[in-house]
């Protein structure tokens, strides 16, 4: 594979991910990590569509009228998530359920706008198509990360087998409920970006103020 | 009513709870002022697409609304969300221009934020929530509402809290965008403490 194609692949993935550093598609990222296998299924949804739409957008860009595009774009992501949703009410009935609207506001999910705007509306199908697996990888990463941590100190298990034995059975873990409460999402995530961060200095963000060193004058 | 009011602003607050509208959310609460603007403009999008998509959905998508023309078993239900974001984006749009043609220096204000609405996912989530909870037409009209004020009241407190922030010391890594989501858990956390309270 040629480098640049490679580059389109592997960028979003920890470099330029998708929730982390151009803070997309958070909403779901935090909603639907409860769990391992709920983080699991939605990834697969999104990544799936941002590929579909993506190759799709990328290959009609021509031909749409830059005036109405948004409106074009949109009505061709929600016919791929309206696809997506009956797949998994189909095949995943159980898991759709506890899914509930997330799957639905993957047409909201600005991930998969803003790929399609930003970059299959300028070029070609195939790095389009790769680009949206990229994102859709470098999102699933995140999700995974988070729907471990959160669903083996929530729970003590791992995709529903257990792993940690649970005071409840005859173990010794002591569940932590903070972890399947929504505030410990947000928690996980910013501990996220700081590790991330703390490796990769150079996505740190400049303060926007910063205090005077001491000994100078105020004025 | 007055309960489920209540239980949309604080306890099922729709951006603490449920995690709808965090890019916004993230990207516009660095100023009080804007953030209410935004704030404002998101209640009256909320409180007129969740009613009218109730409509739409009870009388066109559901199952048996076709009744009346002998087309009893259709379900039109996987339209919906074609359907409701056809109807946000026009909601939107019809309310761009009225408030560019009424009260021009508050379309100057919100600017950029009105078009952004329609890519909210707590509107479309808004919506899908009450066909998923059953909402009659009233409680559609109160939760539209209520959630609409609830992100209000989260993003203008949050826009307050980093305003202040800007003058601390943050460790570097969590500068920004990692700082948001503690602050932003904390104030989830809350939130959840309004989960039992009951205004019976």
């Amino acid at each position: 594979m040629p480098g640049p194609y490679t580059k389109t692949l592997m960028d979003p993935l920890i470099e330029n991910n998708p929730v982390t550093l151009q803070i997309l598609g958070i909403c779901s990222a935090l909603a639907v990590t409860t769990s391992l296998l709920t983080a699991l299924v939605m990834s697969a949804a999104l990544t799936s569509v941002l590929v579909v739409s993506n190759g799709a957008i990328s290959l009609i860009r021509n031909h749409i009228p830059s005036a109405i595009r948004l409106i074009v774009q949109i009505t061709i992501i929600a016919s791929l998530v309206i696809v997506a949703d009956e797949i998994l009410k189909a095949y995943a009935f159980e898991t759709s359920k506890r899914l509930s609207v997330f799957v639905g506001l993957i047409i909201t999910n600005c991930i998969v706008l803003a790929r399609a705007e930003s970059f299959a509306m300028r070029n070609p199908p195939v790095p389009s198509l790769l680009d949206g697996l990229g994102n859709g990888l470098g999102y699933s990463l995140i999700l995974i990360a988070l729907g471990s941590v959160r669903e083996l100190l929530g729970a003590g298990t791992l995709l529903a087998v257990a792993v940690l034995p649970t005071i409840r059975q005859g173990g010794w873990f002591e569940p932590l409920a903070l972890m399947l409460n929504p505030a410990s999402a947000f928690f996980m995530l910013g501990f996220l970006v700081w590790i991330i961060r703390t490796v990769r200095r150079h996505q740190v963000e400049e303060p926007e103020f910063r205090p005077r060193t001491t000994g100078s004058k105020a004025g | 009513m007055i309960e489920l009011f209540a239980k949309t602003i604080f306890a099922e607050n729709l951006l603490l709870s449920l995690f709808l509208g965090m890019c916004t959310f993230l990207a516009v609460s660095t100023r009080v002022a804007t953030a209410a603007g935004l704030g404002v403009a998101i209640i009256a999008v909320q409180a007129i697409t969740v009613p009218i998509n109730h409509l739409i959905f009870t009388y066109f998508l559901k199952k048996g609304a076709w009744g009346w023309a002998g087309l009893g078993d259709i379900d039109l239900g996987y339209l919906k969300l074609v359907c409701f974001i056809g109807v946000i984006a026009a909601i939107v749009q019809i309310l761009e221009m009225l408030l560019d043609r009424f009260v021009p220096h508050l379309h100057r204000a919100l600017g950029i934020f009105l078009p952004l609405i329609t890519v909210n996912c707590a509107i479309l989530g808004g919506s899908l929530f009450m066909v998923e909870r059953r909402y009659d037409f009233a409680d559609s009209v109160v939760y539209g509402v209520g959630t609409g004020t609830g992100w209000a009241l989260a993003i203008v407190t949050m826009a307050a809290i980093r305003e202040r922030l800007r003058y601390s010391d943050v460790p570097e890594g969590l500068r920004g965008l990692g700082i948001a989501f503690i602050v932003t858990g904390l104030m989830s956390l809350g939130f959840t403490g309004f989960g039992g309270t009951s205004l019976q």
